[in-house]
């Protein structure tokens, strides 16, 4: 293949199929480089002023993000952030969207998505301890969702338990609007035993850039090379821009990293992952950041597939591989370390100290750039914002939802996809590989255990864009204390959080808006909390025929657990303990699962988030778990008080008897900074003098798994165990019947 | 005791084993690496969970031809202690130290559960600690885990006692619900359910504790 | 009856993880000279009797369910059946 002159690629404006905007291409051409572009260089900047890559869109808005507190030892800009948790350790944690790529291949993009956010945490130097997803599809009635559904989740299932660490978290949800459009979220924790970290920088002049890892092919290339027909008739093309995961590969890739940067601290002087847009964008961030140039050698790089160009190496997404600087005298000591794990490792370039970017490749200088440029240069966008004409129409519309009769309600509301029980999906990924998981999949938060320690972590990931689209500012702010509500009922305190961002068109104002609105809410809810934001991504764009999806914030949310006497399940555990709801409960059916049900549409304005009062609630939760007064703790949240009972009352085959000043229809409001928790009956009087207010004693807990609910229209007496198999067997039956 | 845990390159319940026996019972364990030739001085061996060369080709099939490999026959075959757990088990029969095969579960996907298992046969070195007959609480991880063999075999195992776990619930579509099977001498015991995943209460089950107690037990009467 | 086999395989663009590791077992059991192992998946479908749309129907099979066009590639045969 010829490629394009530089003189071509201006007259015929190639540039911008690559995503170059005139503007853009004209600010490398006259103000940067003062000549044109080549094709490579051209590719480069393509590629790193990608949204993707710079945030050129949305770093105004992610900006607004708190990103301090007194735990924080990084934050955004590495490849995951950190925070201390006290006794030189510290959990690094970072969550990140694969929605294209699962879209196009679903089994290899969601795999991939959990090995890319693998090797953010182990860059870190930190020993990943456990994953968690949240996904998002049409719903369960057509075989292509139910194929796409069974793809991804085989895919996180299939790398997650082959490199063994654990999925102890996740949500999954079903949306019209995610059809076309699925959203792949995966996010990985890790623990550090110190309170230092390896920054990903390149610095020292004539220090090594070392390559480790698998080899490169022409994996995830996009552009005009080939990509653009790639998924229009791929029948008879030998080529093919997916990725493809190899997790055996990455087991031994994260044991030789943790290994080199425990072990070997002073060999290594910085490490980062070949994430997106891979050799180019690991090898210019680090040494952007560390104020020095590179020279790379391509023909030094391991490659899988022949006759490749320097654009193509450098775009490269090829998977599990990792760049480290290295001082030469190291050099011997580093290949051999990697030789031992049979890893590829071979030095690529060394650090220069003219800030220039320059690439080698067949002898020729290909690339010879500031490396400032590819990193710092990015023009940053001021969108168009408009708040959407449906908030303004429909401001002052309440549902209000028909019960003709409790009982069948309560049944079909459990049957509800985004309500049922996701054990068919969640039993396929190993929860319990390294034998630290305290609490699995099912509960609120999944807890895992530091051994050695008293502590453990609670972590959840949580989204409910049905909130977000109605009210931004306030679903964003509900979405961050739904997490923390998460963290707080398994006996944890919310220490921070990552998100991801999946959103529509940024260049649509209404979309623009609601990114800014909810990141607005999101801030307010973490500056209650003192959660910052220490890592996250954004993923825009997605749409499908020009309709945009919900918008789609993901919190990924950790809590400490400081002693693991205090981890909390939401399951009842005993007859005769009291069943109490704390937190007052309104009309709040704007949003829920029951308009869905009755109406069939999103519709209406949210109730404004009363933040102090959420915060208290958390609180007084808190300390009653940590004074052993709490048998039982859940969340109150999709589905309200009815589904929260009927959930806690299922693992251990129990039932309740309950009287309420609710009424029936407002079993199912979904008012937030709710909970449900149950106490032994002689703790009554210490618990009531804790709370004070705001919560109702309901009933108690009993033997047989009826479930006898007075409230203030109707007494009824619903079988427990047929709500049970309902909502455990929903879900199955929807994947197994037939189109 | 001292214990040698076999680490092949995907094993992944390495450590979780190496805990078992450090934390759990007490014992010395050390990490082997497969490429060592040697067992010498150790008095059981090992084979954890995970995913060897990436469970590709077949379950286990690749770390037959590991260095290691050659030391644990000769274990096997002197009569010495040998436990593979899921990974392991497979390794094991590829090996051919157990009857049988470990394929595709029925349902075709990973299952991760705590499952009930029957404890069939209580005279060996392996479960001298449970009762005949008792229901332990053990946690299962893994994809390929349906037991295979043909009617001779399965004939053969029922007559010489070597099926020591049963599933209460036919999980993965095992032959005759085995869940863990033992060699002729009863020295070699494969199974897929992870004991060394049920140590401690706190997570969910101990009930495997007394595995590890049971091996303990019978090298102190073979010592003796 | 009719025999049709299905040979499914990996383009020759995406990683083959399988058969790299693969390969690198059969290298260190000591055969030194094979240089490269491609895994794929193997069907054989019978149908009853031959019929004008047998390749169409073969094809669309292929392409909707046996392979992944997006990373894989096919090739067939059809035979008589024994």
């Amino acid at each position: 293949m010829t490629e394009p002159t530089a003189k071509q690629i201006q007259t015929e404006k190639l540039y911008q199929q690559w995503g170059l905007t005139d503007s853009e291409y004209q600010l490398i051409s006259e103000k940067i480089l003062k000549r044109l572009p080549n094709y490579t260089e051209t590719g480069l900047y393509s590629v790193m002023w990608s949204e993707h890559c710079s945030y050129k869109n949305s770093k105004k808005v992610l900006r607004k993000m708190p990103n301090k507190s007194s735990r924080v030892i990084a934050g955004p800009g590495e490849d995951a952030g950190i925070l201390d948790i006290g006794d030189n350790q510290a959990v690094v944690f970072k969550a990140e969207s694969h929605n294209h790529p699962s879209a196009v291949e679903p089994y290899q993009g969601a795999a991939t998505g959990v090995g890319g956010i693998i090797r953010d945490i182990f860059s870190m130097g930190a020993q990943p301890i456990a994953l968690l997803n949240s996904l998002k599809f049409g719903p369960l009635k057509d075989g292509k969702t139910k194929h796409l559904v069974n793809e991804v989740v085989a895919g996180i299932g299939g790398y997650g338990n082959c490199i063994g660490l654990p999925t102890v978290g996740g949500e999954i949800s079903f949306e019209d609007c995610y059809e076309h459009n699925p959203l792949v979220n995966a996010m990985c924790v890790g623990l550090l035993n110190n309170t230092e970290f390896k920054h990903g920088t390149a610095s020292g002049d004539k220090n090594l850039i070392i390559y480790v890892g698998a080899k490169t092919g022409r994996d995830g290339i996009h552009g005009a090379t080939f990509a653009s027909d790639e998924f229009t008739d791929t029948k008879n093309k030998q080529r093919s821009a997916v990725q493809v995961g190899n997790p055996f590969i990455e087991k031994l890739l994260m044991d030789a990293c943790v290994e080199i940067i425990e072990k070997h601290s002073d060999w290594v002087l910085g490490i980062q992952d070949m994430g997106a847009a891979g050799l180019v964008s690991s090898t210019a961030e680090m040494a952007s950041k560390a104020g020095s140039g590179l020279i790379l050698n391509l023909d030094k790089v391991p490659q899988r597939e022949t006759e490749m160009s320097a654009y193509e190496m450098m775009l490269s997404e090829s998977q599990e591989r990792m760049v480290l600087c290295v001082k030469p005298e190291f050099e011997e000591n580093v290949l051999n370390f990697f030789k031992n794990f049979e890893l590829d490792a071979v030095v690529i370039g060394q650090v220069t100290t003219d800030k220039q970017y320059k690439i080698y490749h067949h002898e020729q200088l290909v690339t010879d750039i500031p490396v400032d440029s590819l990193t710092e240069d990015v023009p940053e966008y001021d969108r168009e914002e408009k708040q959407p004409q449906r908030m303004i129409d429909d401001k002052d519309y309440h549902f209000m939802p028909t019960i003709d009769s409790l009982s069948e309600t309560w049944q079909k509301m459990v049957q509800r996809p985004n309500l049922a029980s996701k054990k068919h999906f969640y039993q396929t990924y190993d929860s319990q590989v390294k034998a630290n998981t305290l609490v699995r999949p099912g509960s609120d938060a999944g807890v895992v255990r530091i051994r050695g320690t008293k502590k453990a972590i609670a972590m959840t990931n949580d989204s409910n864009s049905k909130y977000v689209y109605l009210n931004p500012f306030v679903g964003g702010q509900i979405t961050v204390m739904e997490a923390a509500r998460n963290i707080v009922a398994s006996g944890g305190i919310p220490i921070g959080i990552t998100d991801c961002l999946n959103y529509g068109n940024p260049e649509d104002p209404e979309s623009f808006w609601e990114l800014d609105k909810s990141v607005e809410g999101i801030s307010s809810a973490c500056e209650t909390l003192d959660t910052p934001v220490i890592s996250g991504n954004v993923s825009l764009y997605n749409e499908y025929n020009e309709v945009a999806i919900y918008p789609s914030p993901m919190v990924g949310m950790v809590g400490l657990i400081e002693d693991i006497k205090n981890v909390t399940t939401s399951a009842f555990k005993k007859a005769g303990d009291l069943i109490y709801i704390v937190g007052q409960t309104f009309d709040d059916f704007n949003g829920s699962e029951i308009q869905m049900e009755q109406l069939g549409q999103l519709k209406g304005d949210l109730r404004v988030l009363d933040l102090e009062k959420e915060k208290l609630h958390q609180d007084l939760i808190h300390q009653a778990i940590e004074k052993d007064l709490v048998t039982s703790c859940h969340d109150l949240s999709e589905g309200g008080l009815a589904v929260a009972l009927s959930e806690s009352a299922f693992e251990n085959n129990l039932g309740f008897e309950i009287k309420t000043s609710l009424t029936s229809a407002q079993l199912f409001s979904e008012t937030q900074s709710r909970f449900l928790v149950t106490i032994a009956p002689e703790n009554q009087v210490v618990f009531e003098r804790l709370i004070q207010e705001d919560f109702e004693l309901l009933g108690q807990v009993t033997a047989d798994s009826s479930y006898k609910v007075t409230t203030t229209d109707e007494t009824s007496i619903i079988d427990g165990s047929v709500v049970k198999s309902n909502w455990k067997e929903a879900i199955a039956c929807l994947m197994k019947s037939e189109v | 005791m001292k214990f040698a845990v076999i680490n092949f390159p995907g094993s992944n319940c390495d450590m979780d084993l190496y805990y078992a026996i450090r934390d759990g019972i007490k014992q010395t364990v050390e990490l082997v690496d497969y490429r060592n030739e040697s067992l010498e001085g150790f008095d059981g061996v090992l084979i954890p969970g995970g995913f060897s060369y990436g469970d590709y080709l077949r379950s286990g099939a690749i770390a037959v031809h590991a260095p290691i490999v050659k030391e644990i026959i000769r274990f096997a075959n002197e009569g010495k202690i040998v436990l593979g757990i899921c990974n392991g088990f497979q390794i094991l029969t590829e090996l051919g130290l157990l009857p049988g095969a470990l394929i595709q579960n029925e349902k075709s996907c990973f299952i991760c559960e705590t499952v009930d298992l029957k404890v069939l046969n209580n005279q060996t070195a392996f479960t001298n600690e449970y009762q005949a007959g008792q229901i332990i609480n053990i946690p299962v991880a893994h994809g390929e885990g349906r037991y295979y063999c043909d009617e001779k075999t399965l004939e053969d195992l029922k007559i010489n006692d070597q099926i020591i776990f049963e599933y209460q619930q036919n999980i993965n579509g095992s032959v005759a619900q085995i869940a863990g099977v033992t060699n002729k001498q009863k020295n070699v015991l494969g199974m897929m359910p992870h004991p060394e995943r049920a140590i401690e209460k706190i997570l969910g089950s101990d009930d495997g504790l007394k595995l590890f107690q049971s091996i303990i037990n019978y090298q102190v009467k073979v010592n003796n | 009856m009719k025999l049709v086999k299905v040979y499914v395989t990996l383009k020759d663009s995406v990683l083959d993880a399988q058969g790299e590791a693969i390969k690198s077992a059969i290298n260190t059991m000591g055969y030194k000279q094979l240089a490269d192992v491609h895994m794929g998946k193997y069907f054989e479908l019978s149908f009853d009797d031959d019929y004008a749309q047998l390749d169409q129907d073969v094809n669309a099979i292929c392409d909707d369910l046996l392979a992944n066009p997006n990373i894989e590639t096919y090739r067939y045969e059809i035979m008589e059946e024994q």
